[in-house]
């Protein structure tokens, strides 16, 4: 007798958002193809309510997250690269499907990916020594000028670069202590999707980054405009969207990070980082 | 000011005939342990339904500010100071300066020895001023400090009082010593009024604590039990205590409201209180009330939300309406 044939057990891709993984309050989805048109999942399409819920998260985080040690922050980020390393298998196999690489071009990705990770990690208590600085002032006092992060940021990934992008546009915002609601790559969401099932699984408090899979069109200029989030990250809008965008984010006087030509897989620097600080200055009596 | 409760013709006549209810206290007892039973799947499932309804666009724009004008705006902490009393003040006013078009709440919600602060800083407005009275919150004192507590709060203006039962008294089933409490503390509530007609009697709103209260049954008791009394409202709990108002329990209150005034002729407010922080709750209660009693109680003078961090939501919601953007947390008062 002929052994009966195992069922597949596909994957329900979710949002992720305040730490659990809510399907889209509009109950929608959309197809996932690979690069040749062949379906791989649907992916929730995200509305702006969901987008809404995710700033909330965002914003409840983002006491805990700023508050927490830069050691600390280091710390959790690095936890996340050892999850990541983890599942490069996963992670491989869906970029390499979503951006129709060679199994071992999408190994080199993701690898790089881990390692932009662990990059940033070590800058959490580093930062403060180039973006901070000790002002001489014509008096008795100590007077320090410290980074602080901006608050919530909205990111918009990159979309030709499904997981080394998204990490290179994530990593820098949260590692000073911002929280994130980042939309991902409308064509490729999967790798970005399972990331959130790594952040869960690693130290990293719900809400501090919460990801949304969907169309830039319809969610990005609720983003833009939406008066308790103080950045925006553009990387992943064309040039008219861009224009919108930033039109729409004006209005509570955003900082903007305007999209630019990036080669992902180069040494990223210090802009990312330096971009979502605020500096604080202080004033301190010297001798008391 | 509106007259609370209202007495439809004949109401005196058919309360009268409800006196013997009350005569006794097996006779009380009697008649409210004769009250139906309340089915308990039955009113849940009823209140979450009616928790679905879609309220969008002008009918939530209208919701929004009708729910503004019902707030009792709330601050009841051992470290409220004239400061803190004179600053919810002027919040009540003006519940966002940036837009005069937002209708001001209905009353400020103290403790007693706060009433002449608020008062003062409320002025010619027409927000009232409510007092919690009757050793607030938890009811634990003898009549005469009661009715002290009481009179001082209604000597010094205020034109409501919030009063709560003895919950000891009524679990133990006590009722008709719950009963003459509540009279006693109606009574200590008149006032007369000015030469000019205004400050007459203070307005008694009668707190149960629901989420001391155990059962559904026990609540429409007490519902009965204080609109027999003479309440001018009924009003969930006190925000102090884990539970605190819900939709079952309020909806059980409403349909007690309802049956009262279709026997008696008298009309009776409710205020749900405490846990009520979301634009969205607030409009599934003014759902229930209007699905409940009708439009008739859908005003200021006949619901109010016992509340404090709901008005920031609704104003934001407001923001949202009116602009096309969301809102933040950044744009309204920390109170």
């Amino acid at each position: 007798m002929k052994q009966a044939e195992r069922l597949n057990v596909y994957k329900t891709y979710k949002l992720f958002v305040g730490g659990k993984f809510p399907r889209s309050e509009s109950g929608r989805v959309y197809e996932v193809t690979d690069s040749k048109g062949n379906w791989l999942a649907n992916a929730p399409l995200s509305s702006r309510k969901d987008a809404r819920d995710a700033v909330v998260a965002a914003r409840k985080a983002f006491g805990g997250w700023s508050g927490t040690t830069a050691y600390n922050r280091g710390q959790i980020l690095y936890r996340v690269a050892e999850m990541l390393e983890g599942r490069r298998d996963q992670f491989t196999a869906e970029v390499a499907a979503g951006e129709g690489l060679s199994k071992s071009k999408a190994a080199a990705q993701v690898d790089a990916a881990v390692d932009r990770w662990v990059w940033y990690a070590g800058w959490s208590d580093k930062v403060a020594q180039i973006a901070g600085s000790a002002n001489p002032v014509a008096g008795p006092y100590f007077n320090l000028s410290v980074p602080e992060p901006t608050g919530v940021v909205a990111v918009l990934a990159p979309q030709e670069s499904s997981f080394l992008g998204l990490v290179s546009v994530i990593a820098p915002v949260i590692v000073t202590g911002n929280t994130v609601v980042v939309l991902t790559s409308e064509k490729s969401p999967l790798p970005a999707l399972s990331l959130g099932e790594v952040l869960a699984t690693s130290d990293v408090p719900g809400g501090v980054v919460n990801i949304l899979s969907g169309k830039v069109s319809e969610v990005a200029p609720h983003l833009a405009a939406h008066m308790d989030v103080n950045a925006i990250d553009l990387a992943g809008a064309d040039a008219e969207e861009s224009a919108r965008l930033q039109v729409a984010a004006a209005d509570n006087l955003k900082r903007v990070l305007r999209p630019s030509a990036t080669d992902w897989t180069a040494e990223p620097g210090t802009d990312r980082l330096l971009a979502f600080l605020e500096t604080k200055t202080v004033w301190h009596p010297i001798g008391v | 000011m509106p007259t609370v409760p209202a007495y439809s013709s004949g109401a005196a006549v058919r309360l009268a005939e409800m006196a013997d209810v009350t005569g006794s206290d097996s006779a009380l007892r009697r008649f409210l342990h004769g009250l139906p039973g309340v089915d308990a799947v039955g009113i849940e499932a009823r209140a979450a339904t009616l928790g679905t309804r879609s309220i969008k666009t002008t009918a939530k724009a209208y919701a929004i500010d009708l729910a503004i004008s019902m707030i009792d705006l709330t601050t009841l902490e051992g470290a409220d100071t004239p400061g803190k009393v004179r600053a919810l003040c002027a919040k009540g006013i003006s519940p966002d300066p940036t837009d005069a078009t937002t209708p001001k709440v209905a009353a400020i919600c103290v403790y007693p020895d706060m009433v002449p602060v608020a008062k003062a800083a409320l002025g010619a407005s027409g927000i009232k001023v409510a007092s919690v009275a009757t050793a607030f919150p938890s009811g634990r004192a003898g009549m005469p400090v009661k009715l002290a507590d009481t009179a001082e709060a209604v000597a010094a203006g205020a034109d409501e009082i919030d009063m709560v039962i003895d919950r000891g008294a009524f679990l133990s089933g006590r009722y008709l010593e719950v009963f003459e409490e509540i009279k006693a503390v109606k009574a200590a509530c008149h006032r007369e009024p000015g030469p000019d007609g205004t400050g007459g009697p203070a307005h008694l709103k009668v707190i149960f604590e629901t989420g001391e209260l155990s059962t559904y049954d026990n609540v429409r008791r007490a519902s009965w039990l204080a609109m027999l009394a003479g309440a001018d409202f009924i009003k969930t709990s006190t925000g102090k205590v884990a539970v605190n108002a819900t939709p079952p329990v309020t909806l059980l209150m409403l349909e007690a409201v309802r049956d009262f005034h279709a026997t008696t002729g008298v009309q009776v407010g409710v205020k749900p209180a405490g846990g009520i922080r979301t634009t969205k709750d607030a409009i599934k209660y003014l759902v229930m009330v209007n699905e409940t009693l009708g439009d008739r109680w859908l005003s200021a003078d006949w619901f109010r939300f016992g509340a404090s961090s709901l008005l920031n939501d609704l104003l934001m919601q407001r923001h949202k309406l009116s602009t096309g953007r969301y809102s933040g947390p950044d744009y309204v008062t920390v109170d």
